[in-house]
């Protein structure tokens, strides 16, 4: 008999396909944006951990002034770091694996008639390993690069695409400003980072040619640092936070005029953003889902009118209350099924577009896919009820007697 | 006899509103029906006949008065029960058809064997037949739409009979037919009723169409005014 009953329900729903669709739609809209966002976030949540991953999260970065997080003044008043400075933090804590002192500026990088503006990095071969950098083609820096500030260079795959299209830029010489100087390196991709950037976009050279060649001082904007595996980075910056202070001679009582981060934070404060986000748009897409639920109502009353003269010749040929209540139930139950198997189909569609686009891992989750279905049955049974209650409830004489 | 009569109305009312505004739509009627009669009842517009149709057919409860069928009170039963009853001993054949619209006649004659709880092999077969019985056996895949309005009758006649009543109850069979058509229906109840013993009891208000009965009540006023029966031949 349920069998027959829900046979009978897919007939009647198919009897008017149009109109069945239309009616939904509220459920497919609803279960689809719940499924993209939850399966969109999560892959931007796994992004964010995978990155992470692939820096390191045993990368510590100290920079000059506070608030740099905050995109406060961010050092332009508090002196800058100095090699000694970087040195020491290396030798002094033992937790410390390498520190690399970092010193950067934004200039033009040009080779023939092609030219772009990029990141022109002076650091040495510890930052390659701290930050994980892989040789594409050449070679890192030689200790007589480093020793006497040679113009050389290692580039990222962007700045090689923009210069030399897909030629091997291995010992052709780029200029920037005076500076011409030959590229030794070209690293192995990394691709945009969660923060949107393009990891590939820059010029790293030896720190000794950067400040001789480029900046005219001898400032360290950046330590890079790579804590021991093992160790805890957390004591680690704590011991970084003490000898900075010491080396900077910061007084009792008074701020500090750097800050030390580690990638955790970043991906605290980045996921915490995108679990905010995934969040508010899974609760419109949820009331989206009941605005869908009450469409169904709305849509099974009509039908209730509709066919109140079958419902009375189904009463005269012997039918009982409780199986037209059944049948519209049931009906209001696969309709809300189909669209919520609609709306997961299309959920992932988008999910898989959306994946694509932002280029984060595609990652469904099977436990909201199935929440979602058992969501659409509940509203099905829900908001299907009360129409089914007012068709059994039908007198047959009169229900005969409808125009 | 010690069998009881197939259907004993005794001292049926059934009143509409109460007090002042009180509708005596049947006012005490006494009715005895044995198995295999032709009962044909007529009466002007609101004399009940309808109301005493649709008590007879257990799609209302009497307000007063004793209702028996196959010598068991069904005046007290609850809705489901009478449901149950319409199911197993009666058929309905209605004015307007009453099909379900985008149907074929094969699904809507198989309708009340669902309700059975038949399966889908024999319900077709049994579809199949009660189509084939009315003259309908190339149509059976046809929509109501699709179909004449006499034909439309025929397949109510076979959705009606496919269960195996032991009364057809048909409201103005023929109300929607012309002449011609009309005919071919009323042959076939007779048929039924002759061939297979089938009790059919129909509110008609066309003299021609009640002259196929075999017994003729006249209604007025919620009351039985006449009760004939045509002399049998000699």
């Amino acid at each position: 008999m349920l069998w027959e009953t829900i046979r009978l329900a897919i007939q009647a729903i198919f009897r008017n396909t149009m109109r069945s669709f239309l009616t939904v739609l509220g459920i497919v809209i609803g279960v689809a944006a719940v499924i993209a966002m939850v399966t969109v976030g999560q892959g931007s949540t796994d992004q964010v951990t995978a990155d992470v991953e692939k820096l390191g999260t045993n990368v510590v970065m100290v920079l000059p002034g506070q608030d740099t997080m905050q995109g406060g003044p961010g050092g332009t008043a508090d002196p800058m770091f100095t090699l000694r400075i970087n040195d020491t933090v290396e030798a002094e804590i033992a937790d410390v694996a390498l520190s690399a002192p970092i010193s950067q500026s934004r200039a033009r990088a040009i080779f023939g008639n092609e030219s772009r503006r990029t990141d022109i990095v002076g650091t040495d071969n510890r930052y390659f390993e701290a930050a994980r950098w892989d040789l594409h083609r050449g070679r890192f820096f030689d200790p007589a690069d480093l020793q006497s500030g040679k113009s050389v260079c290692v580039i990222g795959e962007t700045v090689r695409e923009s210069l030399f299209g897909y030629a091997d830029p291995v010992g052709e010489t780029i200029r920037i400003k005076t500076l011409s100087c030959e590229v030794v390196g070209l690293t192995k991709s990394k691709g945009a980072s969660t923060f949107g950037s393009d990891q590939d976009d820059f010029v790293i050279m030896p720190i000794k040619t950067f400040h001789r060649r480029i900046a005219g001082n001898t400032d360290v904007t950046t330590l890079f640092l790579s804590v021991r595996d093992g160790a805890s980075v957390e004591e680690a910056m704590d011991d970084i936070t003490l000898l900075m202070r010491d080396l900077r001679r910061i007084g009792r009582g008074e701020e500090d005029d750097f800050e030390v981060l580690d990638m955790k934070q970043f991906a605290t404060m980045l996921s915490g953003i995108t679990d905010i986000l995934t969040g508010l748009l899974s609760a419109v897409a949820a009331v989206s889902l009941l605005v869908g639920g009450i469409g169904i109502m709305n849509i099974m009353l009509v039908s209730v009118t509709e066919r109140t003269r079958e419902i009375g010749i189904r009463l005269a040929i012997g039918a009982q209350a409780r199986q037209v209540l059944m049948q519209f139930l049931v009906e209001a139950i696969i309709l809300s099924l189909i669209g919520g198997l609609l709306g997961i189909a299309l959920g992932l569609g988008l999910a898989i577009l959306g994946a694509n686009w932002l280029s984060i891992p595609f990652t469904p989750d099977p436990l909201i896919i199935l929440l979602a279905f058992g969501f659409s049955a509940l509203v099905g049974i829900v908001f299907g009820y009360f129409p089914a209650r007012r068709a059994a409830r039908l007198d047959p004489i009169e229900a005969l007697r409808h125009e | 006899m010690a069998e009881p009569p197939l259907i004993d109305l005794i001292d049926i009312s059934r009143v509409y509103g109460t007090g002042e505004i009180a509708v005596h739509a049947l006012d005490g009627i006494n009715l005895t029906i044995e198995k295999g009669e032709f009962i044909a009842i007529m009466g002007p517009s609101g004399s009940g006949k309808s109301t005493a149709m649709n008590v007879i057919g257990c799609l209302d409860s009497p307000t007063s008065g004793q209702y028996r069928f196959n010598g068991i009170e069904v005046a007290g039963l609850s809705q489901d029960q009478r449901a149950l009853l319409r199911r197993h001993y009666l058929g309905f054949v209605f004015q307007g058809y009453n099909l379900l619209p985008r149907t074929t006649a094969l699904h809507n004659v198989e309708l009340p064997l669902i309700y059975k709880g038949m399966r889908l092999a024999e319900r077709h077969a049994a579809a199949a037949q009660a189509l084939a019985k009315v003259g309908l056996a190339e149509r059976i895949y046809h929509d109501p739409s699709e179909l004449s309005g006499g034909q439309q009758q025929r397949v109510a006649i076979a959705r009606a009979l496919v269960g195996n009543p032991q009364v057809i109850l048909a409201d103005e069979p023929t109300g929607n037919l012309d002449t011609k058509t009309s005919v071919e229906i009323m042959e076939m109840l007779l048929k039924l009723n002759r061939d297979e013993g089938l009790t059919i009891i129909m509110v008609t208000h066309e003299a021609d169409m009640a002259d196929y009965a075999d017994r003729l009540i006249w209604m007025v006023d919620g009351r039985i005014e006449r009760d004939t029966r045509k002399a049998e031949a000699a």
